[in-house]
C-alpha cells in the first residue's frame, strides 16, 4: 500500500504541535489520537476513542467558546468522511480560530487497511472549499506542513482546512488516557474553569 | 421536516407564547450555543435565538453534529442546548455515547411527530421510539403536553441538566405544537 514520497504521520503531527503554545488539539478516533499523544501528552489535548465523525464538530464548539485560542482538529480520512456534513456547518459559522487537518492515508488503517473513498474518488479539499472554507490546502510536503503549523496560530484568518497525504504504514501505538471525563476536565482546568 | 403551521388550518390548541418561555429559561441558565436542525415547532424559538446577542444559533446538517458540538462547547466553558425533531433523535444514537463518557451537560428540546393526530405514517416509527431511544442511551426524558406546563418542565430540565449533569431531553408534544394537516 505504501507509495513513494508520502509523508510520515508522526512527523506531520510532531511538526504541527512542535511550537503549540496555547493550541487546543483534538485527535479524531483512530490513529490520529495516538499521533497527538506521540507528540507529547498535554493538558490541552482532547483524545477521542469513539464518537466517529464528531471530531470537527467538537472543534467547532470549542472554537466558538474560546475565540481567541487556536483550535486544531487532527483526524483521519475515514473519520472526516463520516462527519463530512460538519464541513458545511463550519463553512457557515466561519470560526476564524479553527483549523482542521486530515491525515489522509486513503484507508481505514485501524480495521485492516480497507481502502477509503479518498483513494479513488473523494476530494476532501474540494469538499471543504465548496462548503465555504476558502483556505483549504492539499499538502504533500513537510515545508507545507510547517507553513500550516505557523498559520494555525493566526486566530483571525480561519477557518482552515488541510488534507495531508500520508503513508499508510501502521506505526507503533502510543495510547493516551481513555478516561473521557479526565480528558475534558483537564482541558477545562487548564482554561481556568472550575469543576461544577 | 415539519412545515410551519403559522397559517395552518389546525392552529395550536393553546397559547403560542411557550417558545418565549423556553427562550427565557435558556437565557437564565446562560446557554450560549444553540445547534439545531429546523422544525416548524421550533421556528419561533430559533428566531429568538438567532436574534439574541448572547446565544449563537448554529444550523446543522444532521443532528449528531449538535451532540459533538455541545461536548466541545463544554470543554471550552460554554453551555448549549440542541433543538431537533423526533426523527433526528435516531440520527444521534452513537454520538450520544459521548455524554456519559465526557460527562458534559446535555439538554435537548425535541418537537414530536408521529403522535397526536399525525397524518404522515412515515413519522410514526421514529416518533414511537424517540423516548425509548433516549432512555436506552442514558438520557432522562421529560414531556410538556400543554403550554401551561412548559415553564416548569423547562426549569426542571435545565436545572438537572446543567446543575446535576443529568442528560435530559424535553419532548414537546405534537398536542402542544399543533398537528399539521396536509390531507383530509
Amino acid at each position: 500500500m505504501s507509495k513513494a514520497n508520502l509523508l510520515d504521520r508522526r512527523q506531520v503531527v510532531s511538526a504541527l504541535l512542535a511550537n503549540r503554545k496555547d493550541v487546543v488539539a483534538i485527535g479524531g478516533l483512530g490513529a490520529s489520537t495516538n499521533d497527538i499523544t506521540a507528540a507529547g501528552d498535554h493538558a490541552r489535548n482532547f483524545y477521542l476513542w469513539g464518537g466517529m465523525g464528531g471530531a470537527a464538530m467538537i472543534g467547532l464548539g470549542l472554537a466558538l467558546a474560546q475565540p481567541k485560542l487556536p483550535v486544531l482538529v487532527i483526524t483521519g480520512d475515514g473519520e472526516m468522511l463520516m462527519g463530512m456534513g460538519s464541513l458545511a456547518t463550519i463553512g457557515l459559522q466561519k470560526p476564524s480560530n479553527l483549523s482542521i487537518v486530515v491525515l489522509d492515508n486513503e484507508c481505514y488503517g485501524e480495521t485492516g487497511g480497507q481502502t477509503s473513498h479518498t483513494s479513488a474518488a473523494a476530494d476532501l479539499v474540494g469538499v471543504a472549499r465548496a462548503c465555504g472554507i476558502p483556505d483549504s490546502r492539499a499538502i504533500s510536503t513537510m515545508a507545507e506542513v510547517e507553513a500550516l503549523a505557523r498559520a494555525v496560530h493566526d486566530v483571525s484568518a480561519g477557518p482552515k482546512f488541510a488534507n495531508v497525504k500520508i503513508d499508510s504504514a501502521n506505526v507503533e501505538r502510543i495510547l493516551p488516557s481513555r478516561d473521557g471525563t479526565y480528558i475534558v476536565n483537564r482541558i477545562r482546568g487548564d482554561l481556568g474553569f472550575q469543576p461544577i | 421536516m415539519h412545515a410551519r403551521a403559522d397559517a395552518a388550518d389546525t392552529a395550536p390548541e393553546s397559547s403560542t407564547l411557550w417558545p418565549d418561555d423556553i427562550f427565557a429559561t435558556l437565557q437564565r441558565f446562560d446557554v450560549r450555543q444553540v445547534p439545531y436542525v429546523p422544525d416548524a415547532g421550533h421556528s419561533k424559538l430559533i428566531q429568538r435565538v438567532l436574534a439574541s446577542s448572547t446565544m449563537r444559533g448554529i444550523p446543522l446538517t444532521t443532528e449528531e453534529e449538535g451532540v459533538a458540538l455541545l461536548a466541545g462547547a463544554w470543554a471550552g466553558g460554554q453551555r448549549g442546548a440542541l433543538l431537533m425533531q423526533s426523527s433526528g433523535v435516531g440520527n444521534c444514537i452513537n454520538m450520544l455515547s459521548l455524554i456519559p463518557i465526557l460527562r458534559f451537560p446535555f439538554l435537548t428540546l425535541v418537537t414530536m411527530r408521529g403522535e397526536w393526530g399525525e397524518f404522515n405514517p412515515w413519522q410514526v416509527p421514529m416518533g414511537s421510539t424517540t423516548q425509548g431511544v433516549f432512555e436506552l442511551s442514558g438520557v432522562k426524558v421529560l414531556r410538556a403536553s400543554n403550554a401551561a406546563e412548559v415553564p416548569a418542565v423547562l426549569e426542571a430540565a435545565a436545572a438537572q441538566a446543567y446543575n446535576a449533569l443529568t442528560p435530559t431531553a424535553v419532548l414537546l408534544s405534537q398536542r402542544l405544537i399543533g398537528a399539521k394537516v396536509f390531507t383530509k
